[in-house]
């Protein structure tokens, strides 16, 4: 009974808690993925409080397009000293609300693919689109994403929505860069072997583990996951010959966070091993600077992408909405 | 003088319940309006074809889930009505408030565990048909889930209605020798028919705003809602005048929808006489009570079959350590305690509205309604079809420059949660509010009883029950509920179904089956207590 009500008050005063008044904080906005307790937030707290004897309060929302929503709302009054979590293909947008400054660290340190010259936004880690498949239920999987367009329809793949997902938007530049103009040929073609547009990559991924499809639409890391905390190879990432889509996480300083010399420290900590160290194994994402250990082997072992596809920020901007519209008119058809 | 004063004291009631529920809607409308004052074009350009296919299969969807959930439901609670001692009856009840609380992922994998292409049944489809079972996608996947969850919802409600037709009746009609027919003719089908619309109504509203549901087992973009459009609108998009353009398009359908079921209605003339007779007498011949024992067989198999299968995907996980996880009692307690302070809340918000609207139809001489009479009795539905999005969205930015908008989330969920319940504990409440209406309310009049002793002497006894089922429900609605935390950014409160979502997002996919086994208990002790407490007054 006791435990009962302590938990009770507990939760109360998680509840109502007043959040702490430390001379040295540091505000940083994120998703909830990177501060739940087995994401990478917790350790990266830790790391960067004993380094800079000050406080981190992370404030999380449910992801990255709803945090760029946020700091869209707040504006110039944002609390956010930094905002960390959005990607590739949030920048442009971001970068266009004037709310964030020059990072200043140099890139030098960085190993994510392509030379990083962005000097707004620093990656911290990076990762790239994949269809998972399930070894038991699928014995040759696609070898290109043109096998997966013209393959069986009988063997499904959940895919995500596009209008409401980060990975479904993944998948729609990913058959873009490859496709081009045809891309609508190839999602009319595609769209039978789909058995289901999840809104999110939790339903979609449930649904496949469930066994309701042999495919998802993943990250080529999530086979690490399973055999690193489940020990099992049974799900495999599929490698496609013409080769995978790159999503890179980025953070950067805000206005407000220009004035706080914090900002900048952090961002220097962000490409240093103290803070990498975490993001293989709690965010199941490259890390986009040197770790101090190599990955666990299971890391070595994922598939290699022949080629890195990616659009530039600005063209995704530009073309976000007309690409989806397209989208749309091919698969309701 | 004192009735009078009584009534006065009503309306007032119910006019701050309905200013809670317009301060809710209008701040969140206002919140957005005034981000969106710039620029109005998003508005205008989000009416063209594409909309116009939106709205068709909004619609199309709700319509046939409402009938495909309401007529069964009818069967199913007159049977459950008409055996009082049906074996499990009562657990049968309390089970079928339990879907409420589920949320829609977890409702979805379960569904898809019978009927989906690796479902149990999947072979047995297979065989069947001669080829492969495709699964329950597409509309049939939608329509067999928003069944799932809204037959059990009817069928309460139903069975609410039923309970306040006056034990005379029941034995004057088996004085009578009325068989099942007549005495359905005349006895259970006015009250069905007087409760159809507001049961009905409420069922459309949560299909119309359905989300997950739609896009997981719809199988592609063709089945799309407005509420995945407004979805869309708020977040790539980020343009706050389209959501409101199309919010107040779903309102305006839902509007329409449901004057046409009160057209179909009709309105009950109570029983005014005191009820002398004792528990009901119900006589069923042989061949029907076999027939209305497999009309609660099938509910029931229907029901219990997804439940089941997230019971038994739940065993799967590690209960132990979840269970001992301090992650999962803290939110544990943090659900409990929202979900508590919502439903008091909803509770306390429906009676009033409840008293108002009959106060107001009891003053009423001539034949129209006023508007005020009007919202006391549709308007709290309206909360349902907003979606969350756009009320957490609307006031995260009328309070952005309060100063900390984390200290105000706790508060926002309890005051949205119980408004949202609002619609549920009302179907609860009214019935039987109208009936003791009917039969005391000139009594009290003429004994000058009132206020707070006309409550606790009158109202009390016979409400006490539907209170607490109007209670069990807000509960659970409030324990299943995500909505309107997402933007208010999540640390401040994190409940199960936060969890266990979190979980789902993080491969943790057994966690989260353990978790909704988790959330699914918890729902069926506090109903089952709700029920215990309700019933001690008629013992």
């Amino acid at each position: 009974m006791r435990n009962v009500i302590s938990s009770l008050l507990g939760a109360a005063a998680l509840v109502f808690a007043l959040p702490a008044t430390a001379a040295e904080k540091l505000t940083v906005y994120t998703y909830e993925s990177f501060t739940a307790e087995w994401g990478p937030g917790p350790q990266v707290e830790k790391a960067f409080e004993t380094e800079c004897a000050c406080d981190v309060e992370f404030v999380s929302v449910a992801d990255g397009v709803a945090l760029l929503n946020r700091v869209k709302l707040e504006g110039a009054g944002t609390k956010a000293d930094i905002v960390l979590g959005l990607d590739t293909n949030l920048t442009a947008e971001a970068r266009a609300t004037g709310l964030f400054v020059p990072h200043g660290v140099d890139p030098g340190n960085l190993t994510v693919p392509n030379s990083w010259t962005d000097d707004t936004f620093l990656p911290f880690d990076y990762g790239y689109f994949a269809v998972i498949y399930d070894t038991e239920k699928l014995k040759t999987p696609p070898a290109s994403l043109k096998e997966l367009v013209e393959g069986d329809p009988e063997q499904k793949i959940v895919i995500q929505d596009p209008r409401t997902s980060t990975p479904g938007l993944g998948l729609l530049l990913w058959v873009k860069a490859v496709y081009g103009d045809k891309a609508p040929e190839a999602w009319a073609k595609l769209k039978d072997r789909i058995l289901t547009v999840a809104p999110g990559w939790s339903e979609s991924y449930g649904l496949f583990t469930k066994g309701e499809a042999p495919m998802v639409l993943s990250y080529t890391t999530s086979p690490a996951y399973h055999v690193i905390a489940e020990d099992t190879q049974r799900y495999q990432a599929a490698a496609f010959s013409e080769g995978h889509y790159l999503q890179v996480e980025v953070a950067g300083i805000t206005t407000t966070g220009a004035k706080n010399p914090l900002a900048a420290k952090f961002m220097a900590f962000m490409t240093t091993p103290a803070f990498q160290d975490a993001i293989p194994e709690t965010n199941w994402m490259f890390p986009a600077a040197k770790t101090s250990k190599p990955l666990n082997p299971a890391f070595d072992k994922l598939v290699k992408p022949a080629k890195t596809l990616a659009f530039g920020a600005d063209e995704i901007a530009a073309n976000r909405k007309a690409w989806v519209d397209e989208w749309l008119s091919a698969m309701s058809k | 003088m004192h009735g009078r004063r009584a009534v006065d004291r009503r309306q007032t009631a119910g006019i701050v319940a309905l200013a809670a529920i317009a301060i809710l809607l209008g701040g969140a409308l206002l919140g957005l309006l005034a981000e969106a004052a710039s620029n109005w074009s998003g508005a205008i350009a989000a009416f063209d074809g594409y909309m116009a296919r939106i709205v068709r299969f909004t619609l199309w969807q709700a319509v046939l889930s409402t009938i495909l959930s309401v007529v069964p439901a009818m069967l199913v609670a007159r049977a459950l009505s008409r055996h009082p001692d049906f074996p499990g009856r009562s657990l049968i009840l309390r089970m079928f408030a339990v879907p409420l609380a589920l949320p829609a992922i977890v409702a979805a994998l379960g569904i898809l565990a019978l009927y989906g292409r690796a479902g149990y049944f999947a072979g047995i489809f297979s065989a069947l048909s001669g080829e492969t079972w495709p699964g329950a996608y597409g509309l049939s996947g939608i329509l067999v889930a928003h069944v799932f969850f809204n037959l059990p919802l009817a069928t309460r409600l139903f069975v609410e209605a039923l309970d306040t037709v006056p034990a005379d009746q029941w034995r004057l009609a088996s004085q009578l020798g009325m068989r099942a027919g007549p005495s359905f003719r005349f006895v259970e089908w006015p009250v069905m028919r007087a409760a159809m619309p507001g049961i009905a109504g409420l069922v459309f509203m949560l299909c119309i705003t359905s989300f997950t549901i739609v896009l997981t087992l719809g199988g592609g973009p063709q089945a799309t809602t407005l509420e995945v459009a407004i979805y869309q609108a708020l977040r790539f998009d980020f343009d706050p005048a389209r959501a409101v353009a199309l919010t107040l398009l779903q309102i305006l359908l839902t509007a329409i929808v449901v004057a046409v079921l009160a057209k179909l209605g009709a309105n009950v003339t109570g029983d005014a006489n005191l009820s002398v007779a004792s528990r009901r007498t119900r006589e069923a011949t042989r061949v029907e009570t076999i027939l209305n024992g497999l009309v609660i067989a099938l509910a029931l198999l229907f029901v219990a079959g997804p439940m089941l299968a997230t019971v038994f995907a739940g065993l799967d996980a590690d209960l132990g350590r979840l269970a001992g996880e301090s992650t999962v009692l803290r939110a544990t307690a943090t659900s409990l305690v929202l979900a508590i302070l919502s439903a008091l809340l909803s509770v306390c918000l429906s009676l009033s509205l409840v008293m108002a609207r009959r106060a107001l139809e009891l003053e009423r001489r001539t034949g129209s309604r006023s508007l005020f009479e009007r919202l006391a009795d549709t308007g709290a539905g309206f909360v349902l079809v907003v979606p969350p999005i756009v009320i957490g969205a609307g006031w995260f930015i009328l309070l952005r420059h309060t100063g900390n908008v984390f200290l105000l989330a706790p508060v926002m969920v309890v005051a949205v949660n119980a408004v949202m319940a609002m619609p549920f504990a009302i179907r609860a409440i009214r019935p039987a509010y109208d009936a003791a209406s009917e039969r005391h309310e000139r009594l009290c009049a003429l004994l000058g009883i009132g206020g707070r002793d006309r409550f606790r002497l009158v109202d009390w006894p016979v409400l006490r029950r539907p209170l607490f089922t109007g209670f069990a429900f807000a509960m659970a609605l409030s324990l299943g509920d995500l909505g309107v935390i997402a933007l208010f950014g999540s640390d401040a409160v994190q409940t199960l179904p936060y969890l266990l979502l979190a979980r789902m997002g993080s491969y943790r996919t057994e966690d989260a089956a353990g978790l909704a086994l988790l959330l699914g208990l918890l729902c069926l002790a506090l109903i089952t207590l709700a029920d215990w407490l309700g019933k001690r007054a008629d013992d």
